[in-house]
């Protein structure tokens, strides 16, 4: 059995400075108050979410993990990426904390610091993003060629027959829709692109 | 200003380090003494405590020996020393109200973090005092006269206790209460925690007690429709609602009851689980023992048919035409024992109390666990018929919570785990426990939970997301489900059960705000009546003559409402064997030689205590009812109204001293 | 005439035509008059504020920005799609909660030469309106067809409901908007008890697995209350329901047949419009028997409704009176 130190500097040991302010750090880069430090682990966010089954940690636990300076373990988590954003947590928190907001919040740092495991999420969310960045309008069908070929080719020919039934039955453009003042939207984003959310 | 100033000596507390730490003292006190001379300061010291009896010795010392007129204390809140520094001064031979406290911890050092920013602003409240207090005059108290008759309001055991202790003491007393038998909730319990002592047989003896004692004059089914007067001399009208029934002629025999042929849900007393007739009692024990007619449901007041219960009363004691009766009691002191509600669990639409058929309330198992309830204390579903073999029991339900009460209800761990030994004992069923924290801190109640933690009961931390019948698959079928993070295995869980226990917490009587001001006290922002000291002087208000017990002013278990039932009537006796109380004399008059008589006033006043000569043409005030509340002097337009301790001069003094240095 | 500012979103062109059309013929039965936002762009979905927040905040606010300029006889801008609602919602929410985050997309703003002042529009989903502005009754008046024996689950979904920033909704949860709005049609609505439950949302797309079983869930739960059809609110609920429930079923070898329309298609049939010109036939998951129990294009054949039972045992509470946002009290009998 190892010796009770080594456990200790393992998980939740000696932190660097910059670790404990962790749970600020992603409170402060939240939009909205995102009432973070008030959590009291009472797990209605981790009993309410849907999908929870599939996460590595609940959101309670992730947030236990903010308040021990864990960095790297909460930005290579899985959790942030399984939130399907139902809200359902956010509204039972006693706490009032803007539980989904912080998963957005989790996901840009993981991007950032290139911490997460399965790059098929932030591909999807890029993708999406791409074509919003190119059309001002999301498309369909472009973004399903092309996040499908990228990464789940072997799901296309299941999916061969929705595709079609949604094509036929015209649910999907051939085209995408492009927004008339691009270029101020273009302006705007790129302007964005520069500035960070602090206090 | 005159050229004569009094002699006024300036004491400067450091209160250990509470506001030496924030605030130069020493800077301060030097201050005075030098800048402050040519305003008549002439001694300026400093004490590290001066409450202590060394620091009021010293004030006596100096105003013996230097002949202060004057003395001004910079320490802390007045609420806390006024008193103290008055006495001293009058120890010493001055009058007391030529003392003024400045308080430099509550509304400087406690508030500050800047150390130059607090010692500049001490100085500049020091100074106002010190300008303030050359105009005070020498004031006597008013003595009155206390009414040695005392009113309780509200029947729970808090209220019976505090009418007891009173009526013990040999004093009269007034038990108002608006349900038809006094008890309270305590009445509709099955069993007490954490001895398990049945709640009947410990509240019933003194519920007898309480509606035959000589001392004492029980109004139940009646209400306080208005309070004038102040303390000791306080008048109070009741309002007896009509009970349908005469008082004088009924034996309690109950053939009315078993003869009204009409059946409603008892929404009070069974919590909504168990019917009752339209002329009831709400329980066997109920005291006094006279039915009430619920005239809304009554058939005879609705058809004009029926008089069932005229019919077969053997006394004729049935009165369809009674009315209303309001009496006019005059009472020293008054006591509001007025309790709580419970928190409505159809509020947590998570949960599906009042959509699913098998989520029961805590006060709705209580009186399905008890013999004389429903269901004859037969633990059942809603079918009335089966016993269900798991049962969850969640904590915390509209309590801890933003969405709907921040407060902890204080009761509702232990009322849990009352349940789970309950449930075991009469079904054998599985039972689990939902909690966030288990907070058991009075006596013998962590044995409790050692006990039911060895009964078996299954406890789960964490707080129950949701209680559905959405299922997940067949083997959830039928099913109550309990979707929880189980938070310290670190994963959901979803518990099949057949029946859910929502613990609800407590909340404030949905009008205790009107009630409040009808008595003229306040509540916190949560609703709960503020006690004019939550630690020192739990069972008094700020307003005097108007006391408090029980969960009125917040959460409270049985043996704390039983304990401020009797704090209050200890504090109610202390006042009437004085015999006399003193009045603040901090009192507004009118100058009739100014006064107008445009009357702008007469109905301005919240203590009624201004009334119009009209052979004079002059408005009067009333000593006694004055408050001092200053409202008056703020809307005379002639100037004709002034507030003693807060005239003009004084008030411009103080500003010119307050801005002396900016 | 009550006018909106219209945002229609992205899929209102696309997987979700059929609420658009059935939207369009629905219209002048209930005066409503929608001038669409002039050159709005998307509103990001739950995608972008995973990238980068500032940007995502932007690119919302420039729809507002543009409502905001072109108010013309009212304030309010009406958007039919949850995710759509949801994030105009937010950020006009958060702008004024955080002025760091107002005044830094402001400045992204001015890079387009536009402003955003929080609180300038109000945002407001298609069924708040129809339920608060027109309400219940001018529905139940253009009733020709009631669905009288169609046995409904209505769906709102998540976004709508929840967080309810404004607080427009009679409940989080278990809210009673859409199934008041479809008991005014004339259909028999189910307590559906995951009315609020979650699609699965991008799952599909990004973790099909986890997105199978919430869907599976919900069909099965609609299915077990014997529901003909389910209604929806949210152009991403009736896209998975629909036309993901095929692979559900081949997942996890069942055989759900449970069809999902929007709630304005059950309004225009329920009004005498055309099946067709309602948008019916757009859905994978064919609604022709849950048509064919109200008559339409199919012989009429009526489930038995269980016969109101005498209450027996012990006594329920009564249900909460729920309120609506225009103060409206709905006590259920």
């Amino acid at each position: 059995m190892a010796p009770a130190e080594t456990v200790l500097t393992q998980g939740a040991g000696l932190k660097k400075p910059e670790d404990l302010t962790l749970l600020h750090e992603v409170a402060e880069a939240t939009a909205g108050v995102s009432h973070l430090e008030m959590c009291i682990q009472c797990g209605t966010c981790g009993g309410s979410c849907p999908s929870a089954a599939d996460m590595d940690h609940t959101p309670r636990a992730l947030f236990a993990m903010l308040r021990a300076g864990m960095r790297e373990e909460v930005l290579r988590s899985n959790t942030p990426w399984i939130c399907v954003s139902c809200y359902h947590c956010v509204v039972r928190c006693p706490q009032e904390v803007h539980i989904a907001d912080v998963m957005y919040t989790l996901k840009s740092m993981a991007i950032k610091a290139k911490k997460y495991t399965d790059s098929k999420p932030p591909d999807f969310s890029q993708t999406f993003v791409g074509m919003v960045e190119t059309f001002g309008r999301s498309f369909e069908l472009g973004l399903a060629t092309r996040f499908y070929l990228t990464h789940q080719p072997l799901r296309l020919p299941g999916m061969a027959g929705m595709g079609l039934g949604m094509l036929t039955k015209k649910r999907m453009n051939l085209t995408p829709n492009r927004i008339k003042n691009m270029d101020q939207l273009t302006a705007i984003l790129e302007k964005a692109k520069t500035l960070e959310l602090t206090s | 200003m005159s050229e004569q100033k009094p002699k006024i000596g300036v004491y400067v507390c450091h209160c250990g380090s509470n506001i030496a730490g924030m605030v130069d003292v020493e800077n301060v006190r030097d201050w005075a003494q030098e800048t402050l001379g040519k305003d008549g300061v002439v001694v300026s010291r400093d004490y590290k405590f001066m409450c202590s009896s060394l620091g009021q010795e010293l004030i006596e010392k100096d105003i013996k020996e230097l002949g202060l007129e004057r003395v001004v204390v910079a320490a802390c809140s007045p609420h806390l020393h006024e008193k103290t520094f008055r006495t001293a001064s009058e120890r010493a031979g001055l009058n007391p109200y030529l003392t003024e406290l400045v308080s430099i911890r509550e509304q400087v050092s406690w508030v500050h973090t800047d150390k130059d920013v607090a010692t500049e602003k001490s100085k500049a409240l020091v100074s106002g005092a010190v300008h303030r207090v050359a105009y005070n005059t020498e004031l006597q108290p008013l003595k009155v006269p206390i009414n040695p008759n005392t009113l309780v309001v509200g029947g729970g055991i808090a209220g019976i206790q505090a009418a007891l202790e009173i009526a013990n003491a040999g004093f009269h007393v007034y038990l108002v209460e608006r349900e038809p038998s006094i008890g309270g909730h305590m009445a509709q319990f099955d069993k007490t925690f954490p001895t398990l002592d049945c709640s009947a047989c410990i509240l019933t003896p003194r519920m007898v007690e309480a509606g035959t004692h000589p001392n004492i004059t029980l109004l139940t089914w009646s209400e306080v429709m208005s309070v004038s007067g102040y303390v000791g001399n306080f008048n109070v009208t009741i309002k007896k609602k009509a009970r349908y029934v005469n008082e004088e002629l009924c034996t309690g025999c109950g053939i009315c009851v078993e003869k009204c042929p009409q059946k409603v849900i008892d929404d009070v007393y069974e919590a909504g689980l168990g019917y009752r007739k339209v002329i009831y009692t709400p329980f066997a024990q109920a005291v006094p023992k006279y039915p009430v007619l619920d005239r809304p449901n009554c058939t005879f007041f609705k058809n004009g048919k029926c008089k069932a219960c005229e019919k077969f009363c053997p006394t004729n004691a049935i009165d369809f035409t009674q009315e209303d009766q309001y009496l006019n009691v005059e009472v020293g002191n008054i006591i509001l024992a007025t309790g709580y509600d419970l928190f409505d669990a159809r509020r947590v639409t998570n949960y599906g109390y009042g959509r699913l058929p098998n989520v029961f309330t805590s006060l709705e198992f209580e009186r399905m666990s008890n013999a004389a309830g429903p269901t004859g204390g037969e633990i059942t579903l809603r079918d009335g018929k089966t016993k269900p073999e798991t049962v969850g029991i969640i904590h915390c339900v509209g309590s801890r919570d933003k969405n709907f009460n921040n407060y902890c209800s204080s009761i509702c761990c232990m009322q849990s785990l009352k349940f789970a030994h309950l449930v075991k004992e009469r079904t054998g069923a599985t039972v689990y426990e939902f909690y966030i924290d288990m907070r058991t801190p009075m006596k013998a109640y962590d044995e409790f939970y050692q006990r039911v933690l060895e009964e078996g009961t299954l406890f789960v931390r964490g707080k129950v997301a949701e209680v559905t019948n959405a299922t997940h698959g067949p083997h959830e079928k039928g099913k109550l489900i309990i979707q929880v993070e189980d938070t310290l295995v670190g994963k959901q869980r979803r518990i099949p059960v057949d029946m859910v226990i929502l613990s609800v917490g407590m909340e404030p009587r949905h009008d205790a705000k009107q009630v409040g001001q009808m008595f003229g006290i306040s509540c916190s922002s949560d609703g709960w009546y503020i006690e004019r000291h939550p630690k020192l002087d739990p069972v008094t208000t700020m307003t005097e003559g108007i006391l408090i017990a029980g969960c009125a002013s917040g959460p409270k278990d049985i043996p704390a409402s039983v304990a401020q039932g009797a704090a209050a009537a200890a504090r109610v006796l202390d006042k009437i064997l004085q015999k006399e109380v003193e009045l603040e004399p901090i009192r507004a008059t009118v100058d009739e030689a100014k006064c107008s008589g445009c009357r702008i006033c007469n109905n301005l006043c919240p203590f009624n205590a201004i009334s119009f000569l009209d052979d004079l043409a002059v408005t009067r005030i009333n000593p006694a009812l004055c408050q001092g509340c200053g409202t008056c002097v703020a809307a005379c337009p002639a100037g004709a109204i002034s507030g003693t301790g807060f005239s003009n001069e004084q008030i411009f003094a103080q500003i010119e001293g307050l801005l002396m240095g900016v | 005439m009550n006018k909106y500012l219209f945002y229609p979103g992205c899929s209102m062109e696309g997987s979700a035509r059929a609420y658009y059309e059935s939207l369009k013929a629905i219209q002048p039965a209930l005066t409503m008059e929608l001038e669409e936002i002039e050159d709005w762009n998307c509103c990001g979905a739950t995608e972008y504020l995973s990238i980068n927040l500032i940007p995502a905040y932007s690119l919302i606010a420039r729809n507002l920005a543009l409502a905001a300029q072109q108010k013309n006889g009212t304030d309010t801008v009406m958007a039919p799609c949850s995710a759509c609602y949801l994030n105009l919602e937010k950020a006009d929410y958060y702008m004024a909660e955080r002025p760091a985050l107002g005044e830094k997309v402001n400045e992204a703003l001015a890079a387009g030469g536009l402003h955003y002042e929080p609180g300038s529009v109000q945002i407001r989903h298609l069924v708040d309106v129809i339920i608060n502005d027109i309400g219940l009754e001018t529905v139940k008046s253009k009733v020709v067809r009631p669905l009288t024996g169609l046995r409904v689950a209505p769906y709102l979904g998540c976004m709508v409901p929840r967080p309810d920033f404004a607080k427009r909704w009679s409940d989080h949860e278990h809210p009673s908007e859409l199934d008041d709005l479809m008991k005014a049609l004339g259909a028999e609505v189910i307590d559906f008890p995951m009315k609020t439950s979650c699609c699965g949302g991008h799952m599909t797309q990004i973790g099909p697995e986890t997105a199978y079983e919430l869907i599976r869930r919900l069909v099965a739960a609609a299915e077990e209350q014997g529901a003909d059809i389910m209604v929806t609110m949210c152009p991403m609920c009736q896209m998975n329901l629909d036309a993901y429930q095929g692979e559900t079923n081949r997942h996890f070898g069942t055989n759900y047949h449970m069809p999902i329309v929007f709630f304005t298609q059950l309004m225009a049939v329920a009004f005498g419009i055309d099946p067709k010109q309602a948008g019916f036939g757009l859905e994978l998951v064919s609604a022709k028997d849950a048509l064919a129990r109200i008559g339409l294009k199919a012989p009429e054949e009526q489930k038995p409704t269980p016969a109101r039972k005498k209450p027996e045992g012990l006594p329920m509470p009564k249900p909460l009176p729920k309120k609506y946002a225009s103060g409206q009290t709905v006590v259920e009998e």
